[in-house]
């Protein structure tokens, strides 16, 4: 088993999807020959050919229709948007058509064989149209898998999941993570269910819910809490669409207590679902009120990017307070 | 650095192109009497070939009719007429294999016709009955049938025209011998779907025909304030494929243009622009009033043009019809129509458990919850839920 960082994760487990399935075909902007503005798809055109893995022309709507249409047709189809802040104009593409293809046709015809591969999230100086963590749009539209890993290990078990899974994926790559998350990765194929949270740490006073990158800043609250002798069930849900309520309901009806955190803005996002079910779930558990650690309601500012980060220090902060209520 | 352009000619004073710099010829091979011009080549076509032809056209003319005044009496909600364009419509489909894979707008339905569906299959899918194959999901009129190569209809304009792109270079990848052909109108051909979808099908070397309906009006909006340009072929000559103009109330014309790009696309794997010229005798939708937005001699004119007339005329010139056979077929279809109206009105809608089906490949925990609690609440108020109540 080697240490490799998560960008070799992610084309560890594209470079064995193309191997296993000669229907897959790789696609975005820069993905070619220049392996994508990351290096997520190096080498992959040398080795499976310019039909299969290939630049497109600069157009977002155009990537997830082509998208649409190879899946309709039987192929697996893995396309790049080279920013998840610039998957908008793949908007209408994305949530009217992939994920309504099945159901509007009956199953007559359908495009599970799509996964938008995107780099998402702050933390690398990017201002707001390099750090938006849209994945709240996408949990409202029925017919779409959210998907977001944390590490090298899960990004390579959990992409290969999402390429194989019959459903259209949104696979949301924590960036600032691409070569900072180094880790021990298998190199043979295995995939993680998608669907599942992974309880990382066990506790007994409060569960701690994150997902991506931000799993590093709640790993590092729940140190910092466990200090002051607060033990923390620290939860990674790995999949927000759909979204593994048993798990947090179980986790939440030992603890009594959640805090949430997440990097998108407080308004709409998805830890308001999450705090909505688990009241509904646990309301006689609860000892205090769920809490929300997110980033503002304002767009992701550049200069004062860490004073917006729902950062370890206010997480800590959210969990005290819990414990104090 | 590749900076690709087909010319280097270089002028030193300053002259601009415009719309007229690009000549544009129609296409036209049947005159208005049903004599082809002199000269005009003609499309590979036969007797039965033609036949077929002007069996779905007149199918498609009687549905229309018939689902129209069926709107009217507030038996369907909405409806959709082909009317003026069944020769863009039959002469394409008509120049296609089986396995050629269709993605339609919604004013295509001679093609799916033409393709086999069922006078039965129409119905079910407007009465949105449990025999309809998309499940009673969708508006009428948005058929869709995989055994046809069909791909359902989708309601936002223009998303299948990327999509087309896809499909055809699917067809490449799979090594078929097929090309993908996908229906718009010139109104669609303002989306930023058309400029995606074109522009990725020149660069990739995609097989497929895009053929839009240049019908005059998108609902109320003429072409005039659609776009300033020269019209929609000019658009194909810049994205740098191969592009024809053609009479789209033609169908021999239509047919020869559809047949040729068709063998253009698929020896070369790259797509092919079709610009139909035609007019929608009809109005835009059952919701539409043409009246309010266009004049009485327009639409007078324009019905001179009847492309069913005209290929009519063609085949009694040919001998391969006669006119007392003619008014048969309209008077058959008729009554096929109608009483296939009165089996699918009555039969009952899907069941509700397939409310939660095909959303993902299987329904959710959570799914299946909701849709318990649904019906548990159909239980409890029976008379509030007709449709549901009292079935499993």
């Amino acid at each position: 088993m080697a240490k490799i960082n998560m960008l070799q994760a992610i084309n560890d487990a594209l470079t064995i999807a193309m191997e296993t399935d000669d229907k897959a075909v790789i696609f975005g902007e820069d993905v070619g020959h220049f392996g994508g503005v990351f290096r997520a798809t190096s080498g992959l055109q040398d080795k499976f050919g310019r039909d299969r893995c290939f630049n497109t022309p600069l157009t977002e709507q155009g990537i997830a229709g082509f998208a649409n249409g190879l899946a309709s047709n039987g192929m697996t189809a893995i396309a790049e948007i080279q920013f998840a802040d610039y998957i908008f104009p793949a908007f209408d593409q994305i949530v009217n058509e992939s994920a309504k293809f099945r159901y509007r046709s009956g199953n007559e015809f359908n495009v599970g064989g799509i996964t938008y591969r995107t780099p998402y999230g702050g933390g690398i100086a990017g201002g707001h149209y390099h750090s938006q963590s849209p994945e709240a749009y996408f949990t409202q539209t029925p017919g779409l898998k959210v998907v977001v890993p944390r590490n090298a290990y899960q990004a390579k078990g959990l992409l290969l999941a999402s390429i194989r899974d019959k459903n259209p994926v949104v696979f949301f790559e924590p960036k600032r993570l691409y070569r900072a998350s180094v880790g021990e990765v298998p190199d043979e194929a295995y995939e993680i269910e998608l669907g599942k949270a992974e309880v990382v740490q066990e506790g007994t006073d409060i569960t701690v819910l994150a997902w991506g990158a931000q799993m590093e800043i709640v790993d590092e609250a729940a140190k910092m809490a466990a200090k002051k002798g607060i033990s923390c069930e620290v939860i990674d849900l790995r999949t927000l669409a759909p979204w593994d309520v048993d798990t947090v309901a179980a986790s939440v009806k030992k603890t009594g207590r959640l805090v949430i955190n997440h990097e998108a803005p407080l308004t709409g996002g998805f830890a308001g679902e999450i705090a909505a079910t688990i009241q509904q779930e646990c309301f006689l558990y609860l000892e205090s009120p769920i809490s929300r650690v997110c980033g503002l309601d304002t767009p992701y500012p550049l200069i004062h990017e860490k004073e917006y980060m729902p950062d370890a220090l206010k997480t800590f902060e959210a969990i005290k307070a819990s414990m104090k209520y | 650095m590749s900076n690709a352009t087909s010319n280097t000619e270089t002028v030193h004073r300053v002259s601009f192109l415009d719309k007229d710099s690009l000549s544009i010829p129609i296409l036209k091979i049947l005159q208005a009497d049903g004599t082809t011009f002199e000269n005009a080549v003609l499309p590979v076509i036969d007797q039965d070939l033609a036949a077929k032809i002007y069996d779905t056209c007149v199918f498609t003319r009687v549905l229309d009719e018939r689902m129209l005044a069926a709107q009217r009496q507030g038996r369907i909600s909405f409806y959709m007429t082909c009317t003026g364009e069944e020769a863009a419509v039959v002469g394409s489909v008509a120049a296609l294999d089986q396995d050629d894979v269709i993605l339609a707008q919604y004013r295509e339905h001679a093609a799916i016709r033409y393709r086999g569906f069922t006078t039965e299959q129409f119905m079910n899918q407007m009465f949105s009955n449990e025999k309809d194959l998309g499940k009673g999901r969708q508006m009428p009129i948005h058929y869709g049938c995989e055994a046809l190569n069909y791909q359902t209809i989708s309601s936002p304009l223009a998303t299948q025209i990327p999509q087309a792109t896809g499909v055809g270079y699917s067809l490449k990848m799979q090594g078929k011998r097929n090309v993908a052909i996908c229906y718009f109108g010139e109104g669609a051909a303002s989306e930023g779907d058309f400029h995606a979808g074109l522009n990725m099908a020149a660069v990739l070397n995609s097989p497929v025909i895009f053929f839009c309906r240049n019908n005059g009006y998108a609902i109320s909006t003429p072409t005039n304030e659609q776009f300033a340009g020269n019209g929609i072929a000019s658009r194909g000559v810049g994205y740098g494929m191969h592009t024809i103009r053609v009479d789209g109330n033609d169908m021999l014309a239509v047919m020869a243009a559809t047949q040729q790009a068709r063998a253009y696309a698929l020896e070369h794997n790259k797509p092919v622009l079709i610009e139909a010229m035609t007019y929608r005798l009809g109005a835009h939708s059952s919701s539409d009033d043409p009246s309010g937005y266009r004049s009485k001699d327009e639409e007078a004119k324009w019905q001179q043009h009847d492309p069913v007339k005209r290929f009519k005329l063609w085949l009694i010139n040919k001998g391969w019809l006669a006119e007392s056979d003619d008014a048969a077929m309209y008077e058959k279809y008729r009554e096929e129509v109608l009483a296939a109206v009165k089996v699918a009105e009555k039969l009952p809608a899907p069941g509700i458990d397939e409310i939660i089906e095909d959303v993902l490949d299987e329904p959710t925990p959570r799914l299946k919850q909701q849709l318990t609690e649904l019906k548990q609440h159909i239980k409890k108020y029976p008379d509030s839920y007709p449709r549901s109540a009292g079935r499993d």
